[in-house]
């Protein structure tokens, strides 16, 4: 186990924001971290990394534990926080071989490291700038040279891709991807799709509770496949749900059906727009997103509360 | 440690203040030794550095707190004091680098002033006329003081997320530690017990070492001062409450 979690709690005043939560990440694995704001999921990280003591429960990363042995801990661990703090007035070059420094990377090889995540991180023609004149793709960049700078073996990243344009996610994404190939990552999102591309495994937690924790196919399949089907004029609703398999029909918006069912109806769709000669404009597929499935978890709790 | 240290030193390189702390405290000190008449030692007639003595501490109330204010409170609303502390590097540590890069800084500022000494000593009528021991006394005095005074900036930075408060309480409390024991002893008429307060201030050590003795006592106190300071920027560092 890479990292092993457990009974993690952390109460702020009268707030449980993280509450006995408990979870593992086996070595190699990438997991994603999901969760709305304010659901515990950078507490949970920063108690991780040892930089917020937990109030109850242990956290281990490669079999150390973070209270008992914080240094060891904080050596083998490659943090990105949420707010990517630096240090704006110093060069990208001076930063990294600082970093490198406090990861005790011996001077000798510091200069090669340092290089290589410059190239690593596409950060070669801005190496000789200040930090604070850098937009906030390449400051990401930067904050991800120096979470790899000391090759640790477990990646930790908060939020790496908030805050940037579509071009820059797409860029930061492809790094994490290739960067992540034989490291164990937490990686924490509220952008799906991304984790659906990067993660295997998913684990959500809400209101400090982890509410589920399954690879990603598991999830998604639980519950039944939809259909949004879209007419040019509004049908009949209790027409729709004679259609064969047809569970559930949901008005979305003018013309527009969402169809619950047990299996995937589309033919059944096209022979009833057919036969009763209704042009249909639209008809797709919903897979069982990880959007909902998230929406579901995160709101049921809501309302339960 | 040392890491800290050094990024510490270059970023009073880097950035306008190392080079403004330094310029700032030998003009002062420039203008008050040789140029005001009131203070000048050229026309006091004697060949003493009294006035780097008596009057640098006061300038070092205002002086060091700029130096210190910055170390903790800008990282601290920056976040990279919460990213430092990812790292493996001891809160000791960190405290430590810092306060030895402000105490640097200090040095690096006095150190010029030694050319003072050298001008007194020729001055001096006959040549040499100078009481050497008090004025290397009153050096080590000068630098534990200013050693004691960065331990109070760096603990008061560390308290407060905002650089001109952390400023305002330094030089307050630099200025109470220094002077305030001294003036409150007047209050008191017992003797004993004045004694007692005045002893419980810098002023009282720094003159004695002034005097040119290095007595245990008083560099036992500086040393205490300073390491309970520090102690305390430390505890308020490892409590995560801010």
């Amino acid at each position: 186990m890479s990292i092993q979690v457990s009974r993690l709690t952390k109460v702020f005043g009268a707030q449980r924001a993280v509450s006995e939560a408990s979870f593992t990440v086996r070595e190699g694995e990438i997991v994603g971290f999901l969760g709305p704001n304010g659901a515990g999921k950078s507490t949970t990280m920063k108690m991780i990394t040892g930089f917020l003591p937990p109030a109850a429960g242990t956290v281990l990363v490669n079999g150390r534990n973070v209270a008992e042995d914080p240094r060891a801990v904080k050596q083998s661990i490659g943090y990105l926080g949420e707010h990517n703090p630096l240090y704006l007035d110093m060069y990208v070059h001076e930063y990294l071989s600082f970093v490198a420094g406090l990861y005790h990377i011996p001077s000798s090889t510091r200069r090669g490291r340092v290089s290589d995540m410059i190239s690593l991180c596409g950060l070669q023609l801005e190496q000789s700038k200040k930090i604070g004149s850098l937009s906030k793709g390449y400051r990401q960049r930067i904050g991800l040279a120096q979470a790899l700078i000391h090759d640790p073996s477990v990646l930790v990243l908060d939020e790496p891709t908030s805050g940037l344009d579509p071009n820059q996610l797409v860029e930061i994404r492809k790094l994490i991807k290739t960067v992540s190939a034989n490291k164990t990552v937490l990686f924490s999102s509220h952008i799906l799709q991304e984790v659906e591309a990067l993660c295997e495994r998913v684990i959500v937690i809400h209101r400090g509770n982890i509410v589920a924790d399954d690879r990603l196919e598991n999830l998604t399949r639980s519950s039944g496949p939809a259909v949004m089907v879209e007419f040019t004029s509004s049908v009949d609703e209790n027409l729709l749900g004679q259609i064969e398999g047809v569970t559930k029909v949901i008005l979305l918006s003018d013309n527009k059906y969402r169809l619950t069912a047990t299996t995937d109806i589309r033919p059944a769709v096209m022979r009833f727009a057919a036969e009763r000669q209704l042009p249909l404009v639209g008809l797709t597929q919903e897979e069982n997103s990880l959007e909902a499935v998230f929406r579901q978890l995160t709101q049921a709790e809501a309302n339960e509360a | 440690m040392l890491r800290i240290f050094l990024k510490e030193i270059n970023s009073f390189l880097d950035s306008l203040m190392g080079y403004a702390v330094v310029v700032v405290f030998l003009v002062a000190m420039g203008l008050l030794m040789w140029v005001f008449p009131e203070t000048s030692v050229l026309d006091y007639g004697f060949a003493d550095m009294d006035t780097l003595f008596t009057l640098g501490p006061f300038v070092f109330i205002f002086l060091v707190p700029a130096i210190t204010m910055r170390s903790f409170a800008e990282e601290r609303k920056m976040g990279t004091l919460e990213w430092l502390l990812t790292k493996p590097v001891s809160e000791a540590e960190i405290v430590l680098g810092k306060f030895l890069a402000s105490v640097c800084l200090v040095m690096v500022a006095l150190l010029p002033t030694l050319i003072y000494y050298v001008t007194l000593y020729r001055l001096g009528n006959p040549v040499g006329n100078i009481d050497t021991s008090g004025v290397i006394g009153s050096y080590i005095g000068l630098v534990l003081l200013g050693a004691v005074f960065c331990a109070l900036g760096i603990l008061a930075s560390s308290l407060v997320a905002n650089q001109i408060v952390a400023f305002l309480l330094a030089a307050f409390l630099s200025f109470i530690l220094y002077t305030g024991f001294e003036s409150a002893s007047g209050l008191v008429s017992d003797g004993n017990v004045a004694l007692l307060i005045r002893q419980l201030g810098i002023q009282y050590h720094f003159e004695s070492l002034s005097r040119g003795l290095v007595d245990s006592r008083d560099v036992v106190y500086f040393f205490t001062l300073g390491g309970a300071l520090l102690l305390g920027a430390k505890t308020v560092l490892s409590s995560r409450s801010w």
